[in-house]
């Protein structure tokens, strides 16, 4: 049983390794093509674009992310601003009235239908070639848009070009664990750019070419996590999705663990279903670096992070069961076991050593978001908060997601 | 049409593939470097006890002063903790368990001449032998481990010699015959020539302790007692 226990252990460390390894192969061959723009983004032609804000109960965060859009370097007679109210109950409506007077911002007040509604009644509006969507909790950098465009003027193949997404005023723990997260994701998504695999166009200010609606249909439920679904679509139908790492947006994340869980439960029961509702794509050949490492890598990071934590549960489990056994037995002992430190008991079995290798690996992909996303190389101490944080968390959402999947049971959203 | 790089997907598996070697061969290296530190601390309490044999034979009329101090059970404590870390972080369990056997040989002939040291010189000093077994989950056995660890913290001069059941040594065997110890009955415990069996708390085993003590305190008229 141990034996096998082993194995299954040895397998996906290698998958794991294989991974990180891939992506830092990616990043060697494509390193001279990352550029970081500082200065304003011309255009030869600047089309018209529709951005789509669509909100239920956002009034605190709303009227930033309208003015974010208003204070975009674009033409403001080639950017249609869609604000959509989908049934909120709060103080919603009330704020973005006041923007009802801008001539570029037109306001919809609709039933609640969820947001992949309010996003399709911006899509059956638009009249331009470009449509986008502004999560009304997101905040978009002066220039991304103009940076985001100029990867469609260059290649007439690009579909859909998503930006870096990173935390907007990263306060307590939590969401500073959260900030190297998303810098590392800023980094992962660069990368599957060049594989042309990538499987988010997130809400925050993903750009689409209203060709993708056209032949693809509108947004779907896709359980709560629309914003996959359609890049699932896309890449099942070879359109091709970028990467802009220097469009930067900025995302309220989730202050306290419950709201994180809450958040990332969502995420992971919507790739676990969106990945099942499209497994005749995996692994095969004419689906690309998507199908052959994007999904693969999804499913083997969720099966091996919950095999690792449920090991690590065990061995705490063990630990604390023998400490109360100790101290049943004899009670605490006055002078604590071990106060000289000798290297012996240093552990250097292989999954010491191959666990060091990956966190490098890790340490290095926030590194490097963090150049793309703040042109700052310089580790920061939150960079540490996200191990303990997400070793802890990560572990409940995806062993949650995963019988919540096996059981069809869907999350809410919030 | 999308096309795929297989050329990268091998390229990435041979280099995976490295670093796990590089890994297991790094991870090789230091295990086989702690054997080597266990093999010579081994030898070195082996050349001590040797000397002091030999020395307590040499002289039988040798002062207790130059002889009482001869501390190895410390060295025998560290040996059998790096032993015990070995087994279970060690892949090389074949020369852990020889090492574990060597070892309890060692035991044995220290218990054996600090014994005799003991009674000679009249050291204020207590043994136990204690045997247990890891081939069943045998809780007593452990509680029975932290029960000792706690002793021994609190009492300096007593000597505690662990043995597993299992080990395939004719010694250790020569001992179980002697003491007539079953694997049904673990964990058993030996004081002062008594043997006992299965669990004892914290209270007992100090009672005895103190009690084999007293018995090696020295006799009013007994000459030559150990200043410490």
């Amino acid at each position: 049983m141990a034996a096998i226990e082993n194995i299954i252990f040895y397998i996906f460390l290698f998958f794991s390794t294989y991974i990180q390894v891939f992506f830092f192969v990616t990043y060697l061959e494509n390193r001279k093509k990352i550029v970081r723009r500082d200065g304003k983004a011309e255009l030869r032609t600047y089309p018209a674009v529709t951005i789509t804000v669509p909100c239920w109960n956002e009034e605190k965060t709303i009227e930033k992310t309208v003015q974010s859009l208003l204070n975009l370097n674009y033409p403001k007679d080639k950017l249609h601003i869609f604000l959509i109210d989908d049934g909120s109950t709060d103080g919603t409506w009330e704020v973005i009235k006041k923007f009802e007077h801008e001539s570029n911002i037109k306001i919809f007040h609709k039933e609640n239908g969820g947001k992949h509604t309010a996003l399709n009644f911006g899509v059956e509006h638009m009249t331009t070639d470009f449509f986008g969507c502004l999560d009304a909790d997101s905040y978009a950098h002066p220039e991304s848009l103009a940076r985001i465009m100029s990867y469609f003027e260059r290649d007439p193949e690009v579909m859909a070009v998503a930006p870096s997404v990173t935390v907007y005023n990263p306060k307590n723990i939590i969401q500073k664990a959260q900030e190297a997260e998303y810098f590392m994701g800023v980094y992962f998504k660069k990368m599957l750019g060049f594989l042309g695999a990538i499987n988010v166009t997130p809400g925050p200010l993903t750009i689409f070419r209203k060709k993708v609606f056209d032949d693809l249909g509108p947004y779907r439920h896709a359980y709560n996590t629309e914003d996959m679904e359609i890049a699932y679509r896309m890449q099942a139908n070879h359109y091709k999705i970028e990467h802009c790492n220097d469009a930067y947006v900025y995302t309220n994340t989730p202050a306290t663990a419950r709201k994180l869980y809450k958040q990332r439960l969502r995420w992971i029961y919507g790739f676990l279903n969106n990945t099942l509702d499209y497994k005749n794509v995996i692994l095969r050949k004419k689906y690309g670096n998507f199908a052959l490492f994007t999904l693969p890598t999804g499913i083997i990071t969720v099966f091996s992070v919950s095999f690792f934590s449920a090991q690590i549960i065990l061995n705490v489990f063990d630990y604390i069961s023998r400490k109360v056994l100790q101290f049943k037995t004899v009670g605490w002992s006055l002078s604590p076991q071990a106060p000289n430190f000798d290297i012996f008991f240093v552990n250097t079995q292989p999954i010491i050593v191959l666990s060091v290798i990956i966190y490098c690996f890790i340490i290095f992909s926030m590194l490097f978001g963090r150049r793309m996303s703040e042109g700052k190389w310089n580790f920061s101490a939150r960079m540490l908060y996200f191990f303990p944080i997400f070793s802890v968390l990560a572990p409940l959402w995806l062993l949650k997601g995963v019988y919540n999947t096996i059981v069809t049971k869907q999350p809410n959203w919030r | 049409m999308t096309t795929v790089d297989w050329k990268k997907y091998i390229i990435v598996f041979f280099i995976t593939a490295v670093l796990f070697l590089t890994a297991s061969y790094i991870s090789n290296y230091f295990g086989n470097k702690r054997i080597e530190e266990i093999k010579s601390i081994q030898d070195k309490i082996s050349i001590d006890i040797l000397s002091s044999e030999t020395q307590y034979s040499l002289l039988s009329e040798l002062s207790c002063k130059n002889i009482a101090d001869s501390g190895f059970s410390r060295e025998l404590g560290e040996l059998g903790s790096k032993l015990e870390w070995g087994e279970s972080n060690l892949g090389a369990a074949q020369e852990v368990s020889y090492l574990r056997k060597y070892y309890a040989l060692l035991q044995i002939k220290d218990y054996l001449l600090s014994k005799r040291i003991s009674e000679r010189c009249k050291t204020k000093s207590a043994f136990i032998l204690y045997f247990y077994t890891n081939a069943e989950n045998c809780s007593d056995c452990e509680r029975e481990g932290y029960v000792l660890s706690s002793l021994r913290e609190k009492y300096p001069e007593l000597r505690v010699y662990s043995f597993d059941y299992s080990t395939d040594l004719s010694a250790v065997k020569a001992m179980l015959h002697i003491y007539k110890i079953e694997d049904t009955k673990l964990p058993a415990l030996v004081i002062d020539d008594e043997v006992l069996t299965g669990f004892h708390g914290v209270e007992e085993l100090e009672k005895r302790i103190q009690e084999s003590f007293k018995l090696k305190e020295p006799q009013e008229g007994n000459s030559d007692p150990v200043k410490k």
